[in-house]
């Protein structure tokens, strides 16, 4: 029988789940992917979790319960730098132990250190333990490594197409690589910025995503901009943010606001995340000095649908008024 | 000249005054914060900015009040927060109508030029010979000013009349303030250290309560924000430790071998640094447990991701070490008397756990 991999849906699965996906897969490990978020799950994960805690940690807590007595291993990798320059917000860097002194009676845990600082080769090695790890050979490791980033570098492509992640995935089952590119279309556009695992999760954002698209907005997030663009912004920092995923929100901003690309700015944020007190200032002063509206989403375990649709319709209308 | 203020972070502003005036600058001297430090920053903060960066911000309005026109302070390289804090201070200072000239120190490490441009902006006229001899004062000054309050813990839990100790503290701490040369400086520091401990005291316990004082360093300094723990522990008879000083980062604690010792205590809980105090505040734990203390007071300010990190992990140390911890994340909604409860109760903990009422 082959083994089992759990792997939480959420945080980075939200960045890397084609590569590490088909990477298991190629190697012959089966991959059991936890519940999609719902109820249960936050409240298991908000059960085991700090209280000081954000709420996608907490969900991941939950999803490692979702997860930990149908697999053999839990794959939570300890993720420091991305981008070989700034490291993920500290919450990654500690995360396995955090899971592990949390929760009790876990399965072993696949740990692997993955810091792109220490030089190019860092992801090969990452994955090369990995795979020496679960008894694998060395060519099979490479052949799966291989196949892995080809499945990556195409859903990335599909990204920049403006699909979102979620039919990025179903395209990229299908074997249909190369989707035209969608015209998106609506009266107005909107950048929706914060983390994957924030925007992209629908019971964290209480369904933000799909209620934006219903009232005919065009949604684009900070996946739908080059990374030449995005690597470009960076020179209008006076000093860089210590943070991956901050980063990349605050280079996106800056990349819809140049022109400005968008009417209107959504920052979507959870309660108590400590780089966002810095993102969503920085974003929100950038805001007002281009002239373009800006809202806050900040999202806890509490929120409710009919209180965030309320502001966000609100928003909506304005600037469909300030169009005319 | 220039009207510099800097951050207020425990006593130290009594040093780094000292520093500036002899660099031939103005001293706006940072006021204590008080509420009303709070209540400008909190205002122009973001919510979730931790009570640091809303305290600095508070200083600093009220610094530009008394007319200062230059902010010196410190960067960092993250993955913590306050590495960030002068840049966005700076945006939003600005943002509000005001124009300080905004100087940010960062590590001579990260560029060494950078580093050197900036210390020319403060050092004015001054040769280098004598900018080395203000700073080499500055700094015995900032160690006496810490060995005071050391051993002002030792002494506070036996004091015979409430408050004796505090108020020595107050009168040495003035001393200090006005000593100038090497001389002056070593000077004030004995006698202040010969008056703390001619307090009268009731008879010592053979075996005193001791507790460890860990977190992230500026709660920790700053009684102000901490509803000053140091105090109320001791006045419960308890003897504090504090793990950070200013000066500790590099000149050896007597208790704890440098840094490196603390981070290697706390591998086995957690191999990675994650910014801030994080994983010195399990290393410290468990030193502590391992030096018989009786219990550890962790500090935090509400959403500091390293010390989140390291409070998720602390309660399988505590359990695994059998040490007593209580964490406090504090921040502007943080009540005195709310923080009193809580330590008495914890003290009283201790008592029974020693009594071998609880295990």
């Amino acid at each position: 029988m082959a083994l089992k991999v759990g792997m939480p849906r959420s945080l980075a699965y939200y960045t890397y789940f084609p590569l590490w996906n088909t990477f298991f897969k190629e190697l012959g490990v089966e991959v059991l992917l936890s519940n999609e978020s719902n109820k249960q799950v936050l409240d298991q994960g908000v059960k085991e979790t700090v209280n000081d805690a954000c709420v996608p940690i907490k969900m991941y807590h939950g999803h490692v319960k979702d997860l930990m007595e149908k697999v053999d291993y839990l794959f939570i990798p300890r993720l420091v730098s991305l981008d070989g320059e700034e490291t993920v917000c500290p919450k990654f860097l500690g995360l396995p132990d955090m899971v592990r002194y949390s929760i009790d009676g876990l399965p072993p845990i696949i740990d692997n250190r993955l810091d792109l600082r220490k030089g190019k080769l860092e992801f090969w090695k990452f994955f090369y333990r990995i795979g020496r790890k679960l008894d694998k050979s060395f060519w099979k490791i490479l052949m799966s490594y291989r196949a892995a980033w080809d499945k990556f570098n195409k859903y990335q492509s599909l990204l920049l197409k403006e699909y979102s992640p979620q039919e990025a995935w179903e395209l990229i089952d299908k074997d249909q690589s190369r989707g035209d590119k969608i015209q998106q279309k609506g009266d107005i556009t909107i950048a929706l910025l914060g983390y994957p695992y924030t925007i992209y999760d629908p019971y964290i954002s209480v369904g933000l995503l799909d209620n934006l698209k219903k009232m005919n907005v065009k949604v684009l997030t900070k996946d739908n901009v080059p990374s030449v663009d995005l690597l470009r912004q960076r020179k209008k920092f006076a000093k860089e943010m210590f943070w991956y995923y901050s980063n990349q929100v605050v280079r996106s901003a800056l990349y819809y606001l140049e022109k400005p690309r968008v009417d209107g700015v959504i920052h979507v944020t959870a309660f108590g995340c400590g780089p966002d007190a810095m993102v969503d200032k920085f974003v929100e002063l950038e805001c007002k000095h281009s002239g373009v509206p800006f809202l806050t989403l900040s999202l806890d375990e509490h929120t409710g649908e009919a209180g965030m649709n309320t502001r966000v319709e609100a928003f909506v209308d304005m600037l469909k008024r300030k169009r005319g | 000249m220039k009207k510099i203020t800097f951050p207020h972070m425990g006593s130290s502003h009594i040093a780094f005054s000292m520093l500036v005036k002899e660099l031939g600058h103005e001293v706006i001297k940072p006021p204590a914060p008080t509420r009303k430090t709070l209540t400008y920053g909190t205002k122009h903060s973001p919510e979730f900015a931790c009570i640091p960066f809303k305290v600095l911000l508070g200083t600093y309005l009220e610094a530009i009040e008394k007319g200062a026109d230059t902010i010196v302070s410190s960067g960092g390289v993250g993955p913590c927060r306050a590495g960030y804090y002068g840049e966005l201070q700076n945006k939003i200072l600005q943002d509000i109508g005001y124009n300080p000239d905004f100087v940010i120190f960062e590590p001579p490490l990260k560029s060494l030029s950078d580093f050197m441009s900036k210390i020319k902006i403060l050092k004015g006229n001054n040769s280098w010979i004598a900018l080395l001899d203000i700073v080499r004062r500055t700094w015995h000054k900032l160690i006496a000013l810490d060995d005071l309050e050391s051993e002002v813990n030792k002494i506070r839990p036996y004091e015979l009349n409430k408050g004796e100790t505090s108020k020595q503290l107050k009168i040495g701490q003035s001393m200090l303030d006005e000593a100038q040369s090497m001389k002056e400086i070593k000077e004030a520091r004995n006698e202040a250290l010969k008056a703390i401990r001619k307090v009268k005291c009731l008879e010592r316990p053979e075996k005193p309560i001791k507790v460890g004082l860990i977190g992230e360093i500026y709660v920790v300094l700053e009684p102000f924000i901490n509803a000053d723990v140091e105090k109320t522990l001791g006045e419960l008879g308890v003897q504090v430790d504090r793990s950070i000083h200013l000066t500790n980062w590099t000149r050896d604690n007597t208790l704890i071998d440098g840094e490196k010792g603390v981070k290697k205590l706390a591998r086995p809980y957690l191999d990675q640094l994650v910014g801030g105090h994080g994983q010195n505040s399990i290393g410290e734990t468990i030193h502590y447990a391992e030096n018989d203390f009786d219990g550890v007071v962790h500090l935090a300010p509400f959403t500091c991701i390293p010390e989140i990190v390291a409070k998720s992990i602390i309660p399988k140390v505590s359990q695994d070490y059998n040490i007593p911890v209580i964490t406090l994340f504090l921040d502007e909604q943080t009540g005195k008397a709310g923080v009193q409860t809580r330590l008495e109760a914890f003290v009283d903990l201790i008592k029974k756990k020693r009594l071998g009422e609880v295990s």
